[in-house]
């Protein structure tokens, strides 16, 4: 950030006579934003309070906050069952991601573009078509499960999929790329110097990581771990595919509420009841972790 | 010893890392390899090799529609979020300004809520205002997710950039717009293409937001979402496999074309 005051030191006499121009700038993208998210969520606010009408489909404004009790009293289960998921998906990615994404900044020579590439590439194959094909892969006649029960680390009588092991692994493996993505990104930026730095001065190579490595990198850990847990909280695709009824999710009760039951209402006040659930969990990561620079 | 345990720290994380890229990709590879199967109708076991499959990648019933509205669709939002975004990362990497905490987080919000509560209180909105959900609503839902990454992506780029190199050009008594255009954009553009593919794979693959916001119209994943139910003919696994070697091919030569750039 240092290098931004030193650019506008420069040219403060140019900015104060153009103060208009970020405004400029800016106008075209916030509108839009304004519009088709801030908007959206005032909308989804207001509908929460609302009650059944007289056709169906339509809800009058009742301002029945206890809308708000009945549908977390209801789904309680639900929501701790997604914090849950989400958090151990979000610890498995990044014990996973993070070997990864350090491998990509310091060791992979002029393949690194390649490599970064092959982390967002298998979104092209649509995570969905990908996540089906877990359930194939690890099912009862998936080379995946046949393969594990050959080699005895699974009995063949057991269960891979429509479980919740099948559910985090699924949520895991979805975001694995939102989480490397940043990680590489803030550990590309460390100078090696500093590490060798470490080493001269007769630290080993873990006592580099624990010290000058991982405490550099935590701009990327706290990005990627919110780009994991954020969207793996609300998913509910996983959990309808890899799952079975005991495995579902917050985000399958909204979904169903809104495009199955057609309860706006309720759907309204569990995702904004999830919304807050979240900033406030982000709020609070945020602070203790120190990183105030995510955007 | 300490050089031993270097190299095969070295190398443990080489092998690491080629056991990741192998977990992101066993699905891929799967769905490769079930795109040649001989199948009619669900793509569940392996009933021996055809490229029939490939011959006819429009062979199922409105694949080919749906794979053309998610690219029309992500190259309209990749447009215009690229486009929005990259000047909302100017004016915050580039100006001091007043309201500049409130435009962060502004930016942050978006990406700080899940996307399942972004497609739903869209589509709430929409049908309170009458407004009937189809094309139009899935491109606004699209850029209103893709500005967030692409304004992070640039703003990062912006904030890498050596700001002697523009020093040097106005020294050089380049007026602030050459310097823009000859030494600034230049300098930005990798960065900048970087997040529209970002912003492209995104749109492309989105799921959830889409589903609450397309109506009757039909994308890519959406249709597999669909099909699946009734088991995903195989044509599904050639578009998915056909997307994604398209996307690699088409990366790697922007990559060829920035280093040849290099060097001359």
């Amino acid at each position: 950030m240092a290098f931004l005051s030193a650019v506008s030191h420069k040219s403060d006499e140019s900015e104060k006579k153009r103060s208009f121009l970020p405004y400029l700038l800016l106008l075209p993208g916030l509108v839009w934003l304004f519009f088709f998210f801030l908007m959206p969520i005032l909308t989804l606010v207001s509908t929460s309070t609302k009650t059944p009408g007289l056709g169906i489909g339509e809800f009058d404004q009742t301002y029945r906050f206890a809308n708000y009790w009945d549908a977390i009293v209801n789904s309680r289960g639900q929501f701790f069952r997604s914090f849950e998921y989400a958090s151990i998906a979000t610890i498995m990615a990044l014990i996973i991601a993070y070997p990864l994404a350090y491998a990509i900044a310091f060791r992979s020579g002029r393949w690194k573009n390649v490599l970064l590439v092959l982390v967002v590439a298998p979104f092209f194959t649509s995570f969905i078509l990908r996540t089906i094909a877990w359930k194939q892969i690890l099912g009862g006649q998936g080379i995946g499960f046949k393969f594990l029960t050959w080699l005895h680390i699974i009995s063949p009588q057991s269960h891979l999929t429509a479980s919740a092991f099948a559910v985090v692994a699924g949520l895991t493996y979805n975001f694995l790329p939102f989480m490397t993505l940043p990680l590489y990104s803030s550990l590309e930026r460390i100078d090696p110097r500093t590490m060798e730095a470490s080493g001269d001065l007769y630290a080993n190579a873990f006592t580099t990581f624990r010290k000058v490595t991982l405490p550099l990198s935590m701009p990327g850990v706290v990005a990627g771990t919110l780009l994991t847990f954020i969207p793996a909280a609300g998913d509910y695709v996983n959990a309808e595919i890899l799952g079975n009824p005991q495995t579902k999710m917050i985000g399958n009760v909204i979904n169903a509420r809104y495009l199955q039951i057609v309860d706006y209402p309720t759907a309204a006040a569990l995702s904004f009841t999830l919304m807050v659930a979240i900033l406030i969990m982000v709020t609070l990561y945020i602070r203790k972790s120190g990183t105030e620079e995510l955007v | 010893m300490r050089k031993a345990r270097r190299w095969f720290s070295r190398n443990l994380i080489r092998i690491y890392a080629v056991m990741g890229f192998t977990y992101l990709f066993i699905p891929v590879l799967y769905t490769f390899a079930f795109s040649f199967n001989n199948s009619s109708k669900s793509n569940l076991v392996w009933r021996g090799f055809t490229f029939n499959n490939w011959k006819n990648p429009c062979g199922a019933p409105d694949v080919c529609n749906a794979l053309g509205n998610s690219i029309k669709i992500g190259l309209i939002a990749t447009a215009i979020a690229t486009v929005l975004g990259t000047m909302i990362a100017f004016a915050l990497g580039r100006y001091a300004f007043k309201g500049r905490s409130l435009v962060n987080l502004l930016i942050f919000l978006p990406m700080a809520t899940p996307e399942l509560v972004l497609g739903a209180s869209l589509l709430t909105m929409f049908l309170n205002f009458g407004f009937n959900p189809g094309f139009v609503t899935i491109v606004i839902a699209h850029v209103m997710f893709c500005i967030s990454f692409v304004v992070v992506t640039v703003k990062a780029r912006i904030a890498s950039l050596d700001p002697r190199l523009e020093q040097a050009a106005m020294d050089l008594y380049a007026d602030e717009r050459e310097t823009f255009r000859r030494i600034t954009f230049p300098l930005l553009a990798p960065g900048i293409a970087g997040a529209a593919l970002l912003a492209f794979s995104l749109s492309f693959d989105d799921f959830i937001i889409t589903n609450f916001n397309s109506g009757n119209v039909n994308t890519f994943p959406k249709f597999v979402y669909i099909s699946a139910e009734r088991g995903l003919p195989a044509q599904a696994n050639v578009i998915g496999s056909a997307m994604f070697f398209i996307a690699l091919i088409v990366v790697l030569l922007g990559q060829v074309v920035q280093r040849r750039r290099k060097v001359s």
